[in-house]
């Protein structure tokens, strides 16, 4: 559903030949491009991507690595699932420029699990590529080989996380690793590895295809490009949108059709929920970032069941190892039924607010630093709602 | 399923080495192969797998009871897997919850007697625009209802 | 940092002095500030060691000087200028010019929360805690100054305790997850029976399909309650059931007391590493109630008597009489943990081992015999205990097998602490007790019986003895210190060569005696390796002890445990070796005394064979 006429991904005749043209330049020139164009990651944490795979490229080792983070967890996020299925080509060939830029000899796809009836397409796909020698030995008739493997996730949200990523590609249990060292200098198997998002090697074949400048004209100052938002919940036509960074939450939500909307959970189950006094804040990094995911809630939910569906999210898929997070994000959710008893007092509450921030800075990785974003939030913009529960009562237990 | 004979596994466990390396990167890649063979992975296989590829069995373990598509227990022929992240909550996936335990008689978590049915609750599917939303092994199903629920059931029963 | 053991396991980024290659040359210095003051570190260092080095203090919990890193508890975490998440500084290696605040409000508060979350979960009624003063959760409430419980506090035991094993004792309601038992048990010990399972909240350290630790494949070595902070490891503690037998008038209780306890015993007392506490340690013996009170190294003669015989024999066999079936090289038998590792991992090995006993089992047999035989008591009236820094003994008492007097030969291990325990509930304060001597006729040893105690020992006091019967003279080493045995490194190798020498040992003419001394069974396993890739056919003899350190690091030994603790553990044996007026085993006139009165077919003879000797079985690594 494209609502700009200079849509990149919905419209493939715009997709142009980015491969032919990247293995004309040298990998410097398209590592270059990449970070003229201040792509950014599309995963979540935007880190800008040229900056990573300029690392990688520097980095001396006799292997190199690319991978394709497709473990796509985040509650609310679908928009892998569309570009992988129908998309395909942005995003394989878009691995395979990455390949090249940084030099690596091999790429592997992290398919989470549950999209494991994707899997025969995506095979599929890689042997036709092999066949029009777009992927294998001497990539259209160049001395550079590349070839792409694809590994199933097997259900856990963790693994979304780069290093916990690496870790599952290794064979352990998907818990997150120290850093530094960073992926780029030792990754998996400790070689140079660049752990991108779909969209991301998607939006890197835009760039190489149509330029840097082109892909910078769209979105804000430090948010670059366009981005795909998948928006499910309380509205009228939910699905994928491909809109530019920079656009106004009341304006997506006009687009998606919202009425009587309460809240917006913009980032998933780690963003922050928007009550509807922010709508005129803008989705970019600078703002409200996101990976993708847009929940709307009207008015007849409920915030406080809400929140314990977050919480019990990470209780149970957070990995266990970092003490802030096994054990900080159990505690919240104990607060959150002790909200819906109504026997949590307005100081305990204060005292979780401080432990959520205590976890933001020191849990280990990305899951444990963003589990209390909607239990702060939340409880900051709803608090009237959430404190009026009592057990017994129509929202208490 | 029935249980897997000891020497049946080894061979499968020899098979699934040859084909993906001795490595400990080639870990997942077998115990999903056995998981989706076998409809679990035992005991037996787990240790067999452990010396094959050279780590200790109670390394093995803990990654199989890491990933919550791997399982020690014998799983049922057809594992339906429900998603109860929020958007599929906010869809009605209470009543779809309600309709499956009724029809196939099961709990949340339990596998039926007769091994064809395991019914589990798992997390965001990303089907979030289409819910609620389920998964049956590999097979996705979505804008469920309690009627379609009972159609596709009857199906596989 | 000499003895860093085998770290092959952890991920790369789990493996300290990780040097990160873009930018920053390697082994230059680099600027840092820390507090406000500025400091200069060697390239790659980490945060933690850094502080450590200059006397900055950051409170730890998973990490550990012997462990792999781990970064998981959070309890050292520090503010880094410009990064927005605090850093844990043991894990982070200092490759630029940063600013670092270890006592900042964001770091006070975190650290203060985590302590909240960990005693939120811990399930610690210290009065009834093994490790009530000795605990590091207790140390880091108190330095934090916990007064209240934040978050709340568990008030029932939530699982059950793991009592099966003979030696060790699980209690899953203590462990705060730091990981150290899983690192030290499969990447410092490569034995594998302690790993983290599930995830999320219900993460939890177990055994292999959560089984009981006697089922599983556990060698005793009790590394891991060494390494544990809190008091989730335990040994099991017999002292009730000594107590029961001290206090019984007809029973006569024997104690035994191995090398390493004299050494070590102090620290239970406040007394620094290295203080040898021997005579003080017999005094409190006889306070306590003992009826004998025997020296274990009088033993450790004994089986370098009998090894070192045993070892003789089996070169004559092989050079004098061509035998080919003979094994060589002959791997010491005397760590109960490392009998246990190649009983189950290498099972078609076993019969490189020596048949020796250990010397505490050699002494059990011994005193249920000769010792009643020759003080006229009836040996079902005797108990035997033996002190040991070791954890497995606590299982090999227990073998079947053990029992060449017709009694059970030993009838209880005890460890270092539990001996400390039990001076303490004695009301005995060791260190300003006047010295004794050991009591007849078992007291006088030798010191190439009290080396046993740390790694090198055995195979420098078997060499003491070998040397000298073959060629007649004493080892060509200064104050017969045999410095290749000596030192920390996990494989040490040396050889000697054997020339002039006595006529009956002629076949020995210029040989070169070949010796491995290994410790840690991660680096017994390389040593396996080597032997069946047949890179071990031109060695002799090997020594292997289960415990990183020899005896002085076993699993009953004070609590903690660091590269510099065992260090001088071991100076202190060494010291007190150098000191003692018999320094060889076949010196000791009561070892001559024993093979002229009773085993009177001498070392490998008829009667030593039924009693000094044992069998052993072939286990396997599969978990039933």
């Amino acid at each position: 559903m494209p609502i700009i006429n200079d849509t990149i991904f919905f419209d493939e005749k715009a997709h142009g030949e980015a491969l032919e043209k990247a293995l004309k330049m040298s990998p410097h020139e398209v590592v270059l491009e990449i970070r003229e164009s201040q792509l950014r990651g599309r995963g979540g944490a935007g880190f800008p991507t040229g900056t990573k795979w300029m690392l990688a490229l520097s980095a001396q080792a006799e292997k190199k690595f690319v991978v394709c983070n497709a473990d796509e967890g985040e509650p609310g996020t679908f928009k892998d699932r569309v570009l992988l299925s129908e998309y395909t080509k942005l995003v394989l060939e878009g691995m395979v420029i990455a390949g090249y830029a940084i030099q690596a000899q091999k790429g592997f796809i992290y398919l989470r699990g549950e999209y494991a009836y994707l899997l025969d397409h995506l095979l599929n796909y890689l042997d036709r590529m092999r066949k029009e020698k777009r992927l294998g030995e001497n990539i259209l008739g160049t001395n550079y080989s590349f070839d792409i493997e694809i590994r199933l996730g097997s259900g856990a949200y963790v693994c979304g996380e780069e290093t916990a990523l690496i870790e599952s590609l290794e064979g352990h249990r998907g818990e997150a690793r120290n850093r530094p060292p960073y992926p780029v200098n030792t990754g998996y198997l400790g070689y140079p590895t660049i752990v991108n998002n779909v969209e991301t090697f998607a939006c890197a074949y835009i760039v190489i295809s149509k330029g840097a400048q082109w892909f910078a004209q769209y979105g804000t100052e430090k948010s670059k490009g366009m981005k795909l938002i998948s928006v499910s919940g309380d509205c009228k036509k939910p699905g994928v949108y491909e809109v530019p960074f920079g656009i106004k939450i009341k304006e997506l939500l006009e687009l998606v059709g919202a009425e009587d909307t309460k809240a917006v959970q913009i980032g998933g189950a780690s963003g922050i929920c928007i009550p509807m006094s922010e709508i005129e804040r803008n989705i970019s990094f600078e703002d409200v970032p996101t990976g993708g995911s847009v929940i709307i809630f009207n008015k007849s939910r409920n915030m406080l069941q809400v929140l314990r569906n977050f919480m019990e999210f990470f209780v149970e898929e957070s990995c266990g190892q970092c003490t802030p997070c096994r054990i900080g994000n159990k505690k919240l959710l104990e607060g959150v039924e002790m909200l819906e008893k109504g026997i949590c007092t307005h100081h305990y509450l204060n005292e979780l607010i401080e432990l959520g921030k205590t976890m933001q800075i020191a849990s280990k990785c990305g899951l444990g630093q963003s589990s209390p974003n909607p239990f702060i939030s939340i409880v900051t913009n709803f608090k009237d709602e959430i404190m009026s529960n009592y057990l017994g009562g129509k929202n208490g237990r | 399923m029935i249980y897997p004979d000891k020497n049946v596994l080894v061979n499968e466990v020899d098979t699934l080495v040859e084909k993906y390396g001795s490595g400990r990167e080639s870990l997942l890649p077998i115990l999903q192969d056995v998981q989706r063979k076998f409809g679990f992975i035992s005991d037996f296989a787990m240790q067999e797998i452990a010396h094959r590829l050279n780590i200790h069995p109670v390394e093995v373990y803990g990654v199989v009871t890491f990933y919550s598509f791997l399982s020690t227990e014998p799983k049922g022929k057809y594992v339906i897997r429900l998603c109860k992240t929020i958007s599929c909550e906010l869809a009605g996936k209470e009543a779809i919850a309600r309709t499956l335990e009724r029809e196939l008689n099961l709990k949340f978590g339990e596998t039926s007697s007769d091994r064809k049915f395991t019914l589990e609750y798992c997390h965001c599917i990303g089907m979030c625009d289409q819910g609620p939303a389920m998964l049956i092994n590999e097979q996705v199903y979505t804008k469920l209802t309690p009627s379609k629920i009972i159609e596709i059931i009857d199906n596989l029963k | 940092m000499a003895d860093r053991i085998a770290k092959g396991r952890a991920p790369v980024s789990h493996q300290p002095h990780t040097v990160a290659k873009v930018g920053g040359e390697i082994g230059g210095e680099v600027e840092i500030e820390i507090n406000g003051r500025k400091y200069a570190v060697p390239f790659g260092t980490t945060i933690l060691e850094a502080c450590r080095m200059n006397n900055i203090h950051i409170p730890t919990l998973c990490y550990h000087e012997d462990l792999c890193l781990a970064g998981a508890c959070r309890v050292c975490v520090v503010e880094v200028e410009g990064m927005k998440t605090l850093q844990a500084s043991c894990a982070f290696p200092i490759t630029n010019k940063i600013k670092i605040w270890t006592t900042s409000e964001k770091v006070r508060k975190a650290r203060r929360h985590i302590l909240d979350l960990l005693l939120s979960e811990h399930f610690g009624e210290c009065y009834s805690c093994v490790r009530n003063n000795n605990c590091e959760l207790q140390t880091l409430a108190k330095e934090y100054g916990v007064d209240f419980y934040r978050f709340g506090h568990i008030s029932q035991p939530r699982y059950e305790v793991d009592r099966s094993s003979y030696a060790i004792v699980r209690d899953m309601d203590k462990c705060v997850l730091c990981r150290r038992c899983v690192r030290t048990c499969i990447d410092l010990q490569e034995v594998g029976v302690l790993e983290a399972t599930r995830k999320g909240y219900s993460t939890l350290i177990s055994t292999f399909m959560d089984r009981p630790i006697l089922d599983v494949i556990c060698i005793n070595c009790g590394q891991c309650i060494n390494r544990c902070p809190t008091g989730a490891l335990r040994a099991k503690d017999p002292s009730d059931e000594i107590w029961k037998a001290i206090d019984d008038p007809t029973k006569h209780v024997v104690i035994q007391t191995a090398p390493s306890i004299r050494a070590s015993i102090g620290e239970e007392f406040g007394l620094p590493p290295g203080h040898s506490m021997t005579g003080q340690m017999v005094t409190a013996l006889r306070m306590m109630g003992f009826d004998r009170v025997f020296d274990t190294n009088f033993a450790a003669d004994l089986t370098i008597m009998e090894e070192g015989t045993e070892l003789l024999l089996r070169l004559k066999r092989k050079l004098l009489e061509g035998d080919k079936s003979v094994k060589l090289p002959q791997f010491t038998s005397c760590s109960p943990g490392w009998i246990k590792y190649i009983e189950h991992f290498y099972p078609d090995q076993l019969d490189y081992l020596s048949t020796c006993k250990s010397p505490q089992q050699m002494f059990g047999a011994v005193i249920k015999t000769f010792y009643a035989q020759e003080m006229g008591i009836d040996p079902a009236n005797i108990v035997t205990v033996a002190v040991m820094p070791c954890t497995a003994k606590k299982f090999e008492c227990n073998r079947p097998e053990m029992n060449a007097s017709g009694y059970k030969d030993i009838d209880y291990g005890l460890t270092t602490r539990e001996l400390a325990q039990m001076m303490k509930e004695a009301g005995i304060y060791l260190p300003e007790l006047p010295k004794s001597y050991f009591d007849e006729p078992f007291g006088n040893a030798s010191g190439a019986g009290l080396i046993f105690g740390t790694t090198g020992g055995v195979m420098e006091a078997a060499l003491r003895t070998v040397y000298e019967i073959v060629t007649g003279r004493e080892v060509p080493f200064d104050n017969l210190s045999i410095t290749p045995c000596r030192g920390m490194e996990g494989v040490r190798e040396a050889s000697i060569v054997l020339k002039d020498v006595k006529d009956e040992w002629k076949f020995l003419e210029g040989f070169e005696l070949k010796f491995l001394i290994a410790h840690g069974t991660a680096n017994a396993k390389k040593v396996m390796e080597a032997l069946i890739r047949g890179e071990l056919d031109d060695y002799h003899f090997v020594e292997i002890m289960a415990c990183p350190g020899g005896c002085i690091g076993g699993g009953g030994q004070p609590i903690p445990t660091s590269p510099e603790i065992r260090k001088k553990r071991a100076e202190a044996i060494y010291k007190e070796d150098a000191e003692l007026p018999v320094r060889k085993s076949h010196e000791n006139p009561h070892i001559k005394y024993i093979y002229e009165k009773f085993l009177v077919d001498g070392p490998c003879g008829k009667i030593s064979h039924k009693l000094l000797h044992t069998h052993y079985y072939k286990r396997g690594k599969y978990i039933v």
